[in-house]
């Protein structure tokens, strides 16, 4: 059973999606579900320094979240990942499969391979990991902003001086 | 507040099918009560949708999820669709807050309802453990309820 105490998030590493260059920025736990997250991504997409992104699916809440965050993933292993997320953002109306399959067509992907990548296990098991992160970290809504150098919200690292768990980080909504 | 180590008071309220459920069924195992200030608000939808996700590794300890507001059992059964989430929520309704407030969670008017509170009680009716949020605003993540449970 995964561990899912209170822990830092884990520092930037090569399984993660970066936009941009630098060691500053931001790292974003978010859900392509969500339209907070939505209404946020153009002030999120393109910060000053990096965009660190990190899959934070609550299914309860936004039932076809799962299947677009292994979208995005399938789409990153053929190179494509924040352009499947950014089409997934600016037409949220628009995420049944026929819609994914046409977002696959106009990116120039291989239709057959994304079918099979969205469908793996090791796409679905990346996913959680990055959602038991954020939850090791307090997250508690979406999208929750830490910063790439420090891996702390100004809450959290208010909480952490004081020795205690890590609560609820910022979340900008 | 009620203190770690209290018995926990009982109760017996309806459920969000209308069915009475006690502190009192639950003996044997350990139940996570999770007072909120009322359905239907964002902070209160997300805190009960991200525990409806780690649900599986918290009942995997041996533990039980309960919520509870002042809301009537009609309001919590539409909350509870409207979140797609399984998760027991209890009507604190008639007297309004009475649960809450022998639990020392319940905010006075002009609030009126439950202050976000987190109350781990074991297997023998026992407070093992409490968590309360500085403002009703604020929601614990799910790490703490995996800290409380180490």
């Amino acid at each position: 059973m995964a561990d899912l105490g209170s822990a830092q998030i884990p520092p930037v590493g090569p399984e993660d999606h970066v936009r941009g260059q630098g060691e500053e920025g931001i790292v974003v736990y978010t859900d392509l579900g969500c339209p907070r997250c939505a209404a946020d991504w153009p002030r999120l997409r393109e910060p000053p320094g990096r965009l660190v992104f990190r899959h934070f699916p609550v299914a309860g809440k936004h039932p076809r979240s799962p299947a677009l965050h292994a979208a995005a993933e399938a789409a990153g292993l053929q190179g494509r990942f924040f352009e499947m997320v950014d089409s997934l953002y600016a037409e949220r109306g628009r995420v049944d499969d026929p819609h994914l399959w046409q977002r696959v067509e106009s990116l120039g992907l291989d239709l057959e391979r994304f079918e099979a990548d969205r469908r793996d296990p090791e796409v679905q098991a990346g996913v959680r990991r990055d959602f038991e992160s954020g939850i090791r970290a307090g997250v508690a809504g979406t999208p929750a902003i830490f910063d790439a150098c420090t891996l702390e919200t100004e809450r959290t690292r208010v909480l952490n001086t004081n020795g205690s768990p890590t609560g609820r980080p910022e979340v900008d909504n | 507040m009620i203190a770690v180590g209290e018995q926990a008071p009982d109760f017996t309220l309806r459920d969000q099918d209308g069915e009475k459920v006690s502190l009192s069924d639950y003996k044997g195992r350990k139940v996570l009560l999770i007072f909120y200030p009322g359905d239907f608000s964002p902070v209160c939808g997300d805190q009960l949708s991200i525990y409806q996700e780690v649900k599986p590794e918290i009942v995997e300890q041996g533990v039980d999820l309960v919520g509870i507001s002042v809301d009537s059992f009609f309001a919590h059964k539409a909350f509870q669709e409207k979140l797609g989430i399984d998760t027991t929520l209890l009507s604190d309704f008639e007297p309004k807050g009475e649960v809450a407030l022998a639990y020392g969670s319940y905010l006075d008017a002009p609030l009126g309802f439950a202050n976000r509170t987190l109350v781990l009680v074991d297997e023998e009716g026992k407070v093992a453990w409490t968590y309360e949020s500085p403002n009703p605003g604020e929601f614990p993540g799910a790490n703490v309820i995996f800290d409380a449970l180490s």
